[in-house]
């Protein structure tokens, strides 16, 4: 067992003030900045002489383009260009795994709000005008809008009766793509085929289509160069992935397409694929003018992907004492129009879709299908949010079945350091599932509800809204626990860059950070600051624009970038590190066996300072640029599933307590509590804002949030209707940090981001049907499954 | 696009009756999201803000007149005890940047079935103070609202005020959301005892395409209260339970993102009758406002 250290949450790190190393609350740069709104975002980008871009989108899920006609638009007055597919010069289909999207639609429109032509003009509202009159001819077909209609499974895939692989020889439906509708199938096959146990539950799973609900809108700002190529300004997830795929559609070269990250609001994955970056480089390229382009509130809703919505059978089989004895789950996760990240999100689905429980036989089919809803890719969890909802109320079935405490039965069948997962890999770092729940259970809960007099609304199931001083409330505890992979599995070259320099300037030492690692929020900009403070020993640490000067940093998902990037960076430090110590060491003529860099001086512990580092670098420029890889994953057997697939695992549980408005069916989130192993809290403050802002996410899923498609048709692309969880809705929390220090990542580190997202809502479920005594299979709840109406 | 800043209520009415598809800006958390959405391009925007009339209240013959103008946060401060139900109704709506920005006009003006006033004022029975050259006319509330998002408001006419009399008995307002704050209405329901008249007022909001009242179950717990009005009796159980299935039968919801007609049907059925539960718990303990 690793060794470990517990940081409680709010240890005493402030008095680092706004520097510090790793594990100080080191303050963000970007953090006063965003708080008084002088924070320039993608959609701030402005240049005198740029034109406005705009997209139009079909109004149809599935249609045959007869023709276009952009004659109209472009005698519109103001109007620069009105560009089609045909405009597209290099690739015109793109996409993160498989590229089968178009840049601008082809003959056929998959999804309703799929682009089809593009504006450039001198003020958005002419473009939007002008982009309202070209004409095109629809033929309109009947869009595919389940995804096992689309993949011919119409009854659930009894394994004994019906293999999967016959069902999917006879579906009758029609293909959206050439090679059918299934994008891919995840087979898991582990120990005996044919386990019988003694108690047996079975449930069917249902969980909705959530959005990102990022604040800042997809936005950018393409410039056209005089070498002929373009700068892409843009707020994404993943520059150089970016880059690929334009260069792709615009028929350019690498060193044609230069692009520099701008202020992004928030990402949660819904920025891996690209929305207007292609659009807005071909405009510029077109007119030779600066081209923005920012999506409005609505737009943005048909501009990136979802979560996918899942469909989910279970079969849990355990003994008399609980023991688990097999699971078979079929699961289904609906792509959408187009494959995006389906196939990598199918992988964790499939392979974590048990949970963190030893389970001996195992048998997981898991498909990713092709139809006409909205496409979906990833988002923060990616593939786990859904599978948690289900296995974890199988768990609290299956300890209902058993007359067994839920957290019982959870500590009895949890994953250890050693266990071995359903892909058949060791888990070969800490994986302190019952620490985690026993921590939560030993937490002191909170008062129970109030009555009569006493009630402060603001406390009540409806709020301010007036709807129970009391009536019909009742309360109820939920459990749940998540794991999750931490950075791109399945064999995945899944690597970072990082360029540091040190200088002296103006007599003080500088670090200069540069790496390509989207800041989406997360605060990865304070990570870099504080890992070439601590290797360093500098106080001041600048990161330089991110961009493609310096080479992929892979994306900003996955709760990966501080492992990865972390990595890359603190590698590139101990390049720079072990120059200047050896340049030190020419100086001083000798050996010094313990050299190091601290307050911006060369020591030694036994000689205490030996030199400055003015002294030792005068005008000189010690730079490092470091390609950094975590140890390699391997893909997973397509038969069995079994496989080296995921480099580390993150580990969280959380406690809900919830009040339930049992008559009108209004839920209020009294408290929740969660405890996560972080390995090593890099930045113990922003580890607890990932932890309540995964916590807030995941509760939104659970009861509110939800893309309401009806006939492959979004019916509430607003915030008004597309709702996301306020102050009265995130009730005060407990957390707990952990942290044992995985051997095999950077300082012990373990990736922070999602799992929290992953077991929040299910623990909110879990709590709303104790309260309610309702089975509940279907999230987010609605007031309308809690009274039966 | 021109924008016309009146600076008096004459120069308004004037400028209305000018350009009669003028759209009246007041708070603005209508007018701007229709215009951000793109589902509004005014030609003409009248700025109601610099006009002094409409920022203020006052009491005018018994009667509360509430300048069209006045936002949210002042009836919940300076309201509360005089306008118990529609300071209620204010506290439920949006957030506190909208309850500082939001008024009363201009919610009677978009006319929303969604509207959070309505109810209260419908309960209240309070009167439409509309204004245009041609003179002021009064329109009780219940006749104000005409369809979905539409109003007997005429193409030249401003809201000047909403008269409310100040309440007799204690007033009530409860809203269905699916979040616990800033959100609109799935059903709300305002509730008004008028011990002075022996009368009971009732709004039901989002369950029909305009704002209404549910007069059977008005007329129901009037004929019910008859001789508790003066012992302040207990009301029996049923009693509100009755009224609440009443209160429910005079909806006539739909089916829409929000939430399901039988969902608001039921909803509204809860809450006539705990409103009623709490009104008449507050009227026995000789709390004329309960708010
Ligand atoms: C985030 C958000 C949350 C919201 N939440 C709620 C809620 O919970 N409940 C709710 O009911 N509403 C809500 N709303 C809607 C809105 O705030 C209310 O309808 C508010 O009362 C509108 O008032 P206003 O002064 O801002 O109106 P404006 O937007 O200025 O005008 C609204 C309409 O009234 C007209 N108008 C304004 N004043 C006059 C006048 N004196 N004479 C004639 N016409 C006039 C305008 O031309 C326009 O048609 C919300 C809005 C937002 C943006």
């Amino acid at each position: 067992m690793s060794t470990p250290t517990r940081a409680p949450s709010g240890a005493p790190a402030h008095l680092t003030g706004a520097g510090g190393g790793i594990g100080a609350d080191a303050q963000r740069p970007d953090g006063v900045l965003k708080v008084r709104g002088e924070f320039a975002y993608g959609s701030d980008l402005w240049m005198d002489d740029m034109l406005w871009g705009v997209t139009l989108r079909s109004p149809h899920p599935y249609a045959r383009i007869r023709s276009i006609d952009v004659g109209p638009a472009l005698a519109v007055p103001g109007v620069h260009a009105v560009l089609t597919s045909d405009d597209v010069p290099g690739e015109k289909v793109y996409g993160l795994e498989l590229a089968d999207q178009p840049v601008l639609a082809l003959d056929v429109v998959r999804y309703q709000g799929e682009p089809v032509a593009l504006v450039a003009a001198d003020h958005p509202d002419t473009a939007r005008r002008a982009a309202a009159r070209v004409v095109v001819d629809y033929e309109v077909w009947e869009p595919v809008t389940d995804a096992r209609t689309a993949l011919g499974h119409p009854t659930w895939n009894q394994v004994h009766e019906t293999p999967a692989e016959v069902t999917e020889l006879s579906r009758e439906s029609a293909h959206l793509h050439p090679q059918g509708n299934l994008v891919r199938h995840l087979k898991i096959r582990r120990g005996d085929p044919e386990p019988t146990a003694d108690v047996v539950v079975i449930g069917e799973y249902e969980v909705g289509m959530q959005d990102q609900a990022f604040l800042g809108p997809e936005s950018g700002l393409a410039v056209p160069a005089e070498d002929g190529g373009v700068d892409l300004y843009v707020a994404t997830q993943w520059l150089h992935v970016d880059q690929r795929q334009i260069c792709a559609a615009l028929g350019m070269p690498e060193d044609k397409v230069r692009l520099t990250l701008a202020g992004v609001g928030g990402a949660f994955g819904g920025r891996e694929d690209l929305s207007m970056h292609v659009h807005a480089c071909l405009l510029a390229l077109h007119t030779g003018r600066p081209v923005k382009m920012s999506y409005n509130r609505e737009e943005s809703f048909f501009g990136h992907v979802h979560r996918h919505p899942a469909t989910m059978r279970y079969e849990h089989g355990a003994t008399r004492d609980g023991d688990l004895v097999y699971v078979r789950a079929t699961i289904y996760l609906d792509g959408g129009a187009y494959a995006s990240s389906t196939p990598a999100v199918v992988g964790n689905a499939g392979t974590m879709g048990l949970g963190p429980y030893v389970v001996p036989n195992v048998h997981v089919d898991c498909y990713g299908a092709y139809t006409n809803n909205p496409p979906c890719g990833a988002m923060r969890g990616f593939g786990s949010v859904q599978t948690a909802f289900a296995y974890e109320s199988q768990m609290d079935a299956l300890a209902a079945e058993l007359g067994m405490d839920p957290v019982e039965l959870r500590c009895r069948n949890a994953m250890e350091e050693g266990s071995v997962t359903p892909n058949g890999q060791v888990v070969d770092s800490a994986a302190p599932v019952v620490e985690l729940l026993r921590r939560l259970e030993a937490m002191p809960m909170p008062p129970a509800p109030a009555t009569g007099a006493d009630v402060d609304l603001r406390d009540m199931p409806g709020g301010v809204s007036n709807t129970t001083h009391g009536e019909g409330v009742r309360r109820g505890v939920g459990y749940a626990v998540a794991y999750k992979n931490v950075a791109f599995s399945e064999g995945f070259d899944d690597h970072s860059t990082a360029r540091v320099r040190l200088e002296v300037v103006g007599g003080e030492a500088v670090a200069t950070v540069h790496t390509a690692a989207a800041e989406v929020g997360q605060g990865l900009v304070t990570v870099e600051q504080q890992i070439a403070r601590t290797e360093l020993g500098v106080e001041r640490v600048v990161v330089a624009p991110k961009d493609t000067a310096v080479g992929s940093a892979g994306s900003t998902s996955a709760s990966r970038q501080t492992y990865v990037t972390g990595g890359a960076v603190k590698a590139a430090c101990e390049a720079v590190r072990e120059r200047v110590l050896s340049r030190a060491r020419d100086l001083v003529g000798r050996a010094v066996p313990d050299l190091r860099l601290d307050g911006g001086k060369v020591v030694s512990d036994g000689e205490g300072v030996a030199l400055t580092l003015a002294e030792v670098l005068a005008d000189d420029v010690v730079e490092e640029t470091l390609e950094w890889r975590h140890r390699r994953t391997e893909p997973i057997d397509p038969e069995t599933g079994q496989g080296f697939a995921h480099v580390q695992y993150a580990f969280s549980a959380h406690r809900a307590v919830v009040d339930v408005d049992t008559e009108l069916g209004l839920v209020k989130v009294v408290e929740m509590a969660c405890t996560q192993d972080v390995g090593k809290a890099i930045n113990p403050q922003a580890v607890i804002g990932q932890i309540q802002g995964g916590t807030a996410q995941g509760l939104g899923l659970a009861v509110m949030e939800e893309i309401l498609v009806r006939d492959g048709r979004v019916q509430n692309p607003s915030f008004t209707d597309y709702l996301i969880p306020t102050v009265l809705d995130m009730p005060p929390m407990r957390i707990e940090v952990l942290e044992y220090a995985d051997p095999h990542a950077p300082y012990g580190l373990r990736g922070v981001g999602e799992a929290p997202n992953i077991s929040s809502g299910p623990a909110v479920l879990a709590a709303i049907r104790q309260a309610t005594g309702l089975p509940l299979t279907r999230v987010p709840v609605r007031p309308e499954h809690l009274t039966g109406t | 696009m021109d924008f016309l800043q009146p600076a008096t209520w004459a120069e308004a009415l004037e400028a209305k009756a000018a350009a009669r598809e003028a759209v009246p800006i007041a708070g603005g958390t209508d007018v701007m999201v229709a215009v951000n959405f793109g589902r509004l391009r005014p030609t003409t925007l009248i700025d109601l803000t610099r006009v002094p009339e409409l920022q203020e209240w006052g009491l005018d013959d018994g009667a509360v007149r509430l300048g069209a103008g006045v936002p949210y946060a002042r009836v919940i401060t300076e309201l509360g005890g005089r306008l118990p139900g529609l300071a209620m109704a204010a506290r439920t709506i949006g957030s506190p940047q909208i309850r500082n920005r939001g008024t009363v006009g201009g919610n009677l003006a978009t006319a929303s079935p969604a509207g959070d006033a309505h109810p209260a004022l419908l309960a209240a029975g309070a009167e439409v103070e509309v204004a245009s050259v041609r003179g002021t006319r009064r329109i009780p509330v219940s006749e104000f609202y005409r369809g979905v998002k539409r109003s007997a408001l005429a193409d030249d006419e401003l809201i000047a005020a909403v008269r409310i009399r100040p309440p007799a008995g204690p007033q009530q307002y409860s809203k269905i959301g699916t979040r616990n704050a800033m959100v609109i209405a799935v059903a709300a329901f305002g509730l008004a005892l008028h011990p002075d008249r022996r009368a009971v007022g009732t709004g039901i909001g989002s369950a029909a395409p305009t704002p209404r009242r549910a007069p059977e179950a008005e007329e129901f717990l009037a004929g019910e209260l008859d001789g508790l009005w003066e012992s302040r009796g207990e009301l029996p159980a049923a009693t509100a339970g009755r009224f609440g299935e009443l209160v429910a039968a005079a909806a006539a919801p739909i089916d829409d993102v929000r939430g399901t007609a039988a969902y608001r049907v039921h909803a509204l059925s809860v809450m006539a009758r705990r409103t009623l539960t709490w009104a008449w718990a507050d009227y026995r303990k000789g709390d004329p406002t309960c708010a």
